[in-house]
């Protein structure tokens, strides 16, 4: 079971200007686990999502999904962007940010109608966020911010999420709300792979991980390669992380 | 006084009546309303797409495709050169485009580089052509600040034809052009080719400032672009309700802005219209009810007063909790240790019915302890 291949990349390699910012990436990534995506400050990681995702262009590489190429099964696929990557002053409410998530569905042209109103209904209260569905977004604090993307997402009802640190400037009732989700997510079958900071959380919440600076260091169970010595490979220090054990 | 506003008044209904029968002003009131209603419209898509300075690049941009045109014809035939500028206007595009994809350069700076390097390319031209022994050449000029008086109705006709076809593709493509004026990147991961909807907002932006030029001219082309966006976001927190208020916004702009020059004589029609539009903008920015500099201020002050009050009543609170007895009455120098205290407070706490007062003495009321106890409750739930 463990076996099936959700995600793979081969010798993925981005550059910005001169200097590679991803160099050789290969991974594959499990259907069904919960994956962190751990390294330093410019070590690639937002970068490996965008390019896994075709916004950003590689210089080399392919990625499959279930064996196919990504183009091919976009609708498989959601993305959680950085929550500062868009303009909060946007004018439009909570409910149709979450209703962009039906428009690859709908495709050109066609209109959301009553069908996709309630599903976005759904991933709202999913998120716990119902009663601010007509709220204008820039009056909602950075956590309820972050629950309507991850609500946007969900509507997409895809089998493999990518999240970009959706943890990021959340309090601490919000990050249990969404790491609750991630692990319904992973309960009914779907994989997740999220960029993740804060290494003191990552053996209480993800059960397979991803070393990455630049190049991939290491990826795979947490319990098996989430040690010291990785971590140090990884951020270039004698970094220690206790875990209880 | 009185004489002087009936006069006006009188002007007002002649003007009106005017307008509808006199066909030049017609022409023009009509040519600069849908200018201004499609101006309105788009500008809305740059604004939030933060491209205010692109309107204004592309509409320099534009000036050497009209010397160009008229250089190659020899005529000073409108529409064709509105089609050199268009051409021009969209080369100035990419070359923007291309500056900010290829280079390190910020956009602003490249916007600023193709503008005046555009807009000076152009001037150099107007005076060449100035310099040529036809005839023929004599005002071409006007398109620096436009001349409205030059409106004929073919023209207005172009304009209402392209400001069709512009509210159709915008009708049509409207959920694809939010999704990307909203999270262009996420709108990629969904299989939109943003590349394709990018292009068409632009080509539209491009299209409805070469309309223009003709009636408000190439330097002042950009605010007829923003102004009614800017105004019309104050109003409201919906996209549609956006895009449709610029569009009156700059309607009336241009209406009211024909009305202007055309009462008072030797005023050009273009920047009174810029100038109206702008009226727009600072009346929006002040007397917006949820996002206006007044109310704003207004609210500001009132729940600083709020808090002042809620203070003073949580100090009270205070002391009156060490009492079995809530409303038993303390000395009002007590307040003294308390900084907010001012005896106005005081005041509007009693006439809140919170707190009474007995000579030098004050007490809490039933309702003013059970105030005050909820605000504490009220807040270490509100701290999430």
């Amino acid at each position: 079971m463990e076996n099936t291949i959700a995600v793979k990349v081969d010798d993925l390699t981005v550059a910005y200007n001169y200097k590679p910012v991803l160099w050789d990436i290969d991974l594959e990534i499990p259907e069904g686990v919960l994956m962190a995506i751990v390294g330093p400050n410019g070590a690639g990681k937002s970068t490996l999502i965008k390019a896994i995702l075709g916004i950003l262009k590689p210089i080399a590489g392919s990625v499959s999904i279930y064996g196919k190429p990504y183009e091919k099964q976009r609708q498989l696929v959601a993305y959680v962007p950085q929550k500062g990557s868009v303009d909060w002053d946007f004018p439009t409410t909570a409910l149709d940010v979450v209703m962009m998530g039906t428009y690859g569905s709908l495709g050109w042209i066609k209109r959301p109608g009553q069908k996709e109103k309630k599903a976005a209904l759904e991933a709202l209260e999913k998120v716990g966020m119902l009663a601010f569905k007509g709220r204008q977004i820039s009056q909602l604090s950075g956590g309820q911010q972050q629950r309507i993307f991850l609500a946007r997402a969900l509507v997409q009802n895809a089998s493999i999420y990518f999240m970009d640190e959706p943890f990021q400037g959340v309090d601490a009732s919000t990050e249990i709300a969404i790491i609750n989700i991630l692990k319904a997510l992973r309960k009914a079958g779907k994989t997740v792979i999220v960029v993740h900071h804060d290494l003191q959380t990552v053996p209480e919440y993800f059960d397979w991980v991803t070393f990455l600076n630049v190049k991939k260091i290491a990826t795979g169970p947490v319990k098996d390669i989430f040690n010291d010595d990785n971590l140090t490979k990884t951020y270039g220090i004698n970094y220690k992380v206790s875990i209880q054990e | 006084m009185r004489f002087l506003l009936s006069q006006e008044f009188v002007d007002i209904k002649e003007y009106i009546e005017l307008v509808f029968t006199d066909y030049t002003l017609r022409t023009i009131t009509l040519g600069t309303a849908i200018l201004g209603a499609v101006t309105g419209m788009l500008g809305s898509f740059a604004v939030l797409r933060k491209q205010s300075l692109l309107g204004d690049a592309i509409s320099h941009a534009a000036l050497p495709g009209i010397a160009i045109a008229f250089l190659i014809t020899g005529a000073k035939d409108t529409n064709t050169l509105l089609l050199g500028a268009l051409v021009s206007g969209l080369i100035g595009t990419f070359w923007i485009r291309g500056i900010v994809t290829k280079t390190h350069l910020k956009s602003d700076t490249a916007l600023g580089l193709i503008l005046s390097l555009f807009f000076g390319f152009g001037m150099l031209l107007l005076t060449f052509i100035q310099k040529q022994p036809n005839a023929n050449q004599a005002g071409l000029d006007k398109y620096l600040f436009g001349q409205a008086a030059t409106l004929v109705e073919s023209d207005v006709w172009t304009m209402a034809i392209v400001t069709g076809i512009c509210l159709l593709v915008m009708l049509t493509f409207w959920k694809e052009f939010k999704i990307l004026l909203f999270d262009a990147d996420y709108t990629k991961t969904l299989g939109f080719n943003t590349k394709t909807i990018d292009i068409l907002i632009t080509s539209f932006i491009v299209l409805a400032i070469v309309l223009g030029l003709q009636t408000v001219g190439v330097v002042l082309m950009s605010a007829m672009l923003l102004a009614p966006a800017a105004a019309a976001r104050q109003w409201t927190n919906s996209l549609s309700v956006m895009v449709l208020l610029a569009a009156i916004f700059g309607a009336f702009s241009g209406v009211f802005g024909t009305a202007i020059s055309a009462s008072q004589n030797n005023l050009s029609t273009g920047p009174v219209i810029v100038l109206v539009a702008s009226v727009f903008v600072a009346f929006s920015f002040i007397f917006s009810p949820s996002r206006g500099l007044l109310f704003k201020q207004i609210r500001f002050i009132k729940n600083r007063r709020d808090l002042e009050l809620h203070k003073t009543l949580a100090f009270m609170y205070n002391i009156a909790e060490t009492h079995e007895d809530i409303s038993h009455p303390h000395a009002i120098k007590l307040l003294n240790n308390f900084q907010g205290y001012t005896r106005s407070t005081l005041q509007k706490l009693v006439d809140k019915d919170y707190v009474k007062i007995d000579g030098n003495m004050w007490s809490l009321t039933e309702r003013g302890f059970e105030t005050a106890s909820n605000l504490y409750t009220k807040q270490s739930t509100e701290d999430e």
